[in-house]
Order: C-alpha cells, then sequence, then structure tokens
C-alpha cells in the first residue's frame, strides 16, 4: 500500500470535517484512507481530458425531465416552537452554543 | 392473518396482498384496526430477535385505521393503500415520532414535519406502524453499522439483510409490513431486497421527493418501495411519485399508473445481458439462478441480446468519491445546534462541534467523512472528485448507448447471496463490493426493479435486478412480473 496520506493529514482533514479522533481511531483512519485511495487511483487508467463533469442529474439531458420549481410566494414556515423543542440549548427565540472565540 | 407455521430457523412469512387486504375492508369482514392490532402483536413476537423496528408509531396507525373503518363503513371512496400496514426507514422524518437514521447523534430527535414520501403513503391510505431500522445514514451494505445494533434476516438470523434499508426489506420478507419504504444511494434498497427475498424498486432519480429524507449524497439519494410482490410494489410507487414543490429536484414528468402497465407482459420486450455484470466475482449459484431467469424471459417472447458496458470496473471508485464528497458536506449540519447530540462538557464552539460529532458519529460515517473531506480538499478536489464526476458521465453515456439497442438491462442484484454477520466487517473494501452491481445505475440516475429469481440449494434468496432507461419504470416492472411469473 503507498502511503500517500500521512498522520498530519489525517489531523488536518479531521480538523476540516470537525472530528476529534482518538489515537487509536486516528491510526485506523491514516490505514483506512491510504488503502481507499489506493483503490480509487484506478480511475486514473481512463483519459477523461474531454470529458464534461456530471455533478447532478439535471445535467444530463432528458433524464429526468422538467425541475418542478415552486411558485415564488410566502408561505408558512414550520412552528418555532416545535423546531427550538428539538435543539439542546435556547432561549426559545435563539440557539445557545458555547462561546466562539477564547481569551 | 397467515397462521405461524415457519420452521423455527426462519422468520419468512409471505404477507397478504393489497387487493386480498382491501377486498377484506371494503366487504367490511375485516377492520383495518384489527390487522394493524394483530401487526403490532407480530412485531411484539418478534422484533426482539430480529431488531427490525426501531420505534413504533402505535397511535398515529390506530387513528388512521379507525378513519379508514370509517370510511368503509360510510360507503365513502378508499385510497389506493387504503389499510395497508407500512413501515419507512428511519432516514424519513415523521413528524413527532423518533427519527434516527440509525445514529447514536439523532437520538432521541423527533422532527416537526412529515417527509413527503410518508404524507403520500398516509393521503392514500396507508397505515404507517413504526420506523424501521438501518445503517447509520443509509451507509453500509450489511445493517451492521446501526448505532442500535444489525437487523437480522428473516431467511436466516445468522445472516445479515443486507444494507442500508435493511429493517425495510426484512420487515416485508417477515411479514412485520406489507410494504415499507427504503432509500438507495448505491444500492441500500435493491441489495437488500435481493438478500431478504422481495421486492424493491429503485425509482428514476426525481421522480420521488426527496423531501423529509435525512439526506446522505443529495445527486444520489432515491425514496423507494418495498413490497412482497411486483404488482404491491409498483402501485406504492404510483402514489408515492411525482412533483414536489419542497425538492426543486423533483421531476413534473407524468406518473403512470405502474401496476396497471405491469399487466402488460414482457412479450417482444429487447432485454441486455451485459457480460461486465458475469465474471469474476460472481457466485456460482447466483449465476445459475440468474441464467433461469433469463431463460424464463426468452420463453415469455422477449428477445435476448449482449451488450457491453466495459466501464462498469470503475464504477465502485467514482461511486465512493462522489458519495462520500456529498455526505462529508451533507454531514456537516450534525453539529450540536439546532438537534440531536451535544457534548457536554465543551468550553468553546469549536470544540462542541467536534466532541458532539466524535460521540455521535459511528466508525463508517467518521471513515467517509473523512475521505470526502479529503478528496473536497485544496490540492485534491481535481484529481479525485472532478475526476469522479467525469468518470460518472462516461458510466451514464454507456448506459444511455445501451438503451438505444434494448428496452431493459438483466443482471445479478448483488454478488452473493446474503453473507453472515460479522463476515465482512473488518474490511471496508470487501464490504464495498457487495454493491459491485447497484452503483453504476445509482450514478447514472436510471431505474430498476430488483425481482426474486430463485435460491440457493441452501435456500438463500436470489435476485435479478432489471434496470430500465430515465423515466421508464413501466418496463422495469413489465419485465419483473414475467420474472416473477415464471416462478424461476
Amino acid at each position: 500500500m503507498t502511503q500517500n496520506v500521512k498522520a498530519a493529514d489525517v489531523e488536518r482533514v479531521a480538523e476540516l470535517a470537525h472530528l476529534k479522533l482518538t489515537p487509536d481511531e486516528a491510526g485506523s483512519m491514516l490505514h483506512d484512507l491510504n488503502a481507499m485511495l489506493d483503490y480509487v487511483a484506478q480511475l486514473n487508467e481512463l483519459d477523461t481530458s474531454s470529458v464534461a463533469p456530471l455533478s447532478q442529474m439535471s445535467e444530463l439531458e432528458g433524464a429526468s425531465g422538467r425541475p418542478a420549481l415552486r411558485e415564488d410566494a410566502v408561505k408558512p414556515s414550520l412552528d418555532r416552537a416545535e423546531v427550538m423543542s428539538q435543539a439542546p440549548e435556547t432561549d426559545r427565540a435563539f440557539f445557545k452554543v458555547p462561546k466562539v472565540i477564547e481569551r | 392473518m397467515p397462521s405461524e407455521t415457519s420452521k423455527p430457523t426462519t422468520f419468512v412469512q409471505k404477507p397478504k396482498t393489497f387487493s386480498e387486504l382491501q377486498e377484506g375492508i371494503r366487504s367490511r369482514r375485516v377492520k383495518a384496526a384489527d390487522i394493524a392490532r394483530t401487526y403490532y402483536e407480530r412485531i411484539e413476537r418478534t422484533n426482539e430477535q430480529l431488531n427490525i423496528y426501531l420505534s413504533l408509531t402505535k397511535d398515529r396507525a390506530l387513528e388512521q385505521a379507525a378513519r379508514i373503518d370509517d370510511a368503509a363503513s360510510k360507503g365513502d371512496p378508499l385510497g389506493p393503500l387504503s389499510g395497508i400496514p407500512v413501515g419507512v426507514k428511519d432516514v424519513l422524518v415523521v413528524r413527532g415520532a423518533p427519527s434516527t437514521a440509525g445514529s447514536k447523534i439523532l437520538k432521541g430527535y423527533q422532527p416537526p414535519y412529515d417527509a413527503t414520501a410518508v404524507a403520500r403513503l398516509e393521503a392514500a391510505g396507508a397505515v404507517l406502524l413504526g420506523k424501521l431500522n438501518c445503517d447509520e445514514f443509509a451507509m453500509g451494505s450489511s445493517n451492521e453499522n446501526s448505532a442500535y445494533g444489525p437487523v437480522r434476516n428473516p431467511v436466516d438470523p445468522e445472516r445479515v439483510p443486507g444494507g442500508s434499508s435493511g429493517g425495510s426489506a426484512a420487515a416485508v420478507a417477515a411479514d412485520l409490513a406489507v410494504a415499507t419504504l427504503g432509500t438507495d444511494t448505491g444500492g441500500s434498497i435493491r441489495q437488500p431486497a435481493s438478500f431478504c427475498g422481495v421486492v424493491g424498486v429503485l425509482p428514476t432519480y426525481g421522480r420521488v421527493s426527496r423531501y423529509g429524507l435525512i439526506a446522505f449524497a443529495s445527486s444520489l439519494d432515491r425514496v423507494g418501495p418495498f413490497a412482497a410482490n411486483v404488482r404491491d410494489a409498483a402501485t406504492v410507487l404510483s402514489v408515492i411519485a411525482g412533483p414536489d414543490a419542497s425538492d426543486a429536484t423533483s421531476s413534473s414528468a407524468s406518473v403512470a399508473d405502474y401496476a396497471a402497465e405491469s399487466d402488460k407482459g414482457a412479450e417482444g420486450l429487447r432485454i441486455g445481458v451485459p457480460e461486465e455484470y458475469f465474471a469474476e466475482g460472481l457466485d456460482p449459484e447466483v449465476r445459475e439462478q440468474i441464467e433461469k431467469g433469463i431463460a424464463a424471459l426468452e420463453n415469455t417472447g422477449c428477445t435476448v441480446k449482449r451488450v457491453s458496458l466495459p466501464n462498469t470496473r470503475y464504477a465502485v471508485p467514482t461511486y465512493y468519491l462522489v458519495a462520500t464528497a456529498e455526505a462529508s458536506a451533507n454531514l456537516a449540519r450534525f453539529d450540536g445546534v439546532r438537534y440531536g447530540h451535544r457534548s457536554p462538557s465543551s468550553a468553546t464552539l469549536s470544540d462542541m462541534y467536534s466532541h458532539s460529532r466524535d460521540e455521535g458519529f459511528g466508525a463508517e460515517v467518521k471513515r467517509r467523512i473523512m475521505l470526502g473531506t479529503y478528496a473536497l480538499s485544496a490540492g485534491y478536489y481535481d484529481a479525485y472528485y472532478l475526476k469522479a464526476q467525469k468518470v460518472r458521465r462516461l458510466l451514464a453515456d454507456e448506459f444511455l448507448r445501451a438503451f438505444a439497442d434494448v428496452d431493459a438491462i438483466v443482471t445479478p442484484t448483488a454478488p452473493t447471496p446474503a453473507f453472515k454477520l460479522g463476515e465482512k466487517t473488518g474490511d471496508p473494501l470487501a464490504m464495498y463490493l457487495a454493491d459491485i452491481y447497484t452503483v453504476t445505475a445509482s450514478l447514472a440516475g436510471i431505474c430498476g426493479v430488483t425481482v426474486p429469481c430463485g435460491a440457493t440449494k441452501t435456500g438463500l434468496p436470489v435476485g435479478m435486478q432489471v434496470l430500465a432507461s430515465h423515466m421508464n419504470e413501466s418496463t422495469a416492472f413489465r419485465v419483473a412480473r414475467a420474472v416473477e411469473a415464471a416462478k424461476v
């Protein structure tokens, strides 16, 4: 197995993904990421220099018909109290979170 | 209700058909409320062993059943699913009912709205029994990634039901629901349907609204039905399909009466068989069953011809880049702020995010978030994500070319029958290869049906995948009906 991903990369990607990995998790993640990147490397066998990327079905002609766009009109949204009741911490109007900047 | 006559090692039980149940309700010989109660008794007896339902919606079910019985007694018109007991995969939200997506991070979450597909089922008269177990955030091929424990296969409880919609497939196989909804991102309806010996439908991308589906990979995710027979699965698709103002990717294409379409027979249809789906890695007994199914289609009056899909072997790597990239973005919403788990002791917002996510997500979800984040990160985007999107177009084009010559393509649904619990959990790549025959249709956005096609010598079900071009579900149902009728 090639070692394209190093321990420092795992740390950097975990930070980007807001995951705090334990040392055990980071170790197995290093192994799994390298194994998966080795596996997907076979895509390089294909010459795609003149191929346009396909990111969603609406880009493929005739694939899913005209998308159903709604009228641009104001409609009632979800009940605020019902939504806030599911949050870990609120003051009923806003979601509350720990402080953003440490001083 | 059928009596309990199954052997001790199997929980398989054939549900009654929609028409059998509805004839009873319409003629007032049977009450929808009694049917619902009977199903709850069955669930109570077997759920501990099979772990199919994560939660029950009893009050809601009995209220709906009472409405149906009331309408029947007044002679009011009844919807196409009136009184039919259904279950839905736990990634579909139901107002006021727990919706965990098989994850610890959503434990206790009670969503404030209904998924469109669920609302349409109930508007058609279906009685929602409860929420079905699945792999966490629909990520898995064996249902072993559920934070609430694996589902066991009713055919053989030592084996997996497939995944990620394992509970949806197993519920129909064990007659703990007459029809269910699941979701399919890379094979998550088709592969478990095949493992459990039931019918599963992959609708065309955009055919069924994704509103209220807890997103995994938005360009791939589809909602679709399971049932014990093709005609009933087709009936459910007609109910849940069609445009929805709440999902901008839902299609305005007209929806057919797929059950009636499936009655038209398969005679004269041109069936393509791609050699790439019969290569190394295919279990010989699965191959034998699928070849019998193909012979049965020929006997029905179909023309069978070889087609070639040479890029098929690139589908799994393409899928795992596209799906994980989209997942890493979609799962950013689980941050301990608006719903779900929040880690109790974090001094800063940033720590709260990462601790909540580390405590809430399971190993496979983290693995996919990490791969997806890596593939999207600066310096790697072109090499991985963009490359995968280009290969995705090659794979879609290849299918479109094949469908110029044939009406449907048939393949095995999965390379093997249901495997044993624990057999593949140590090797993520081996697990991903369980989806080798299903991911290409996912990437291409086309539709399909998996239909039982006999069993191995030890009685494990084999499924045949019938694929058709975009918005051409009618053809897939006609071919699947012919395979079903042949009793391979």
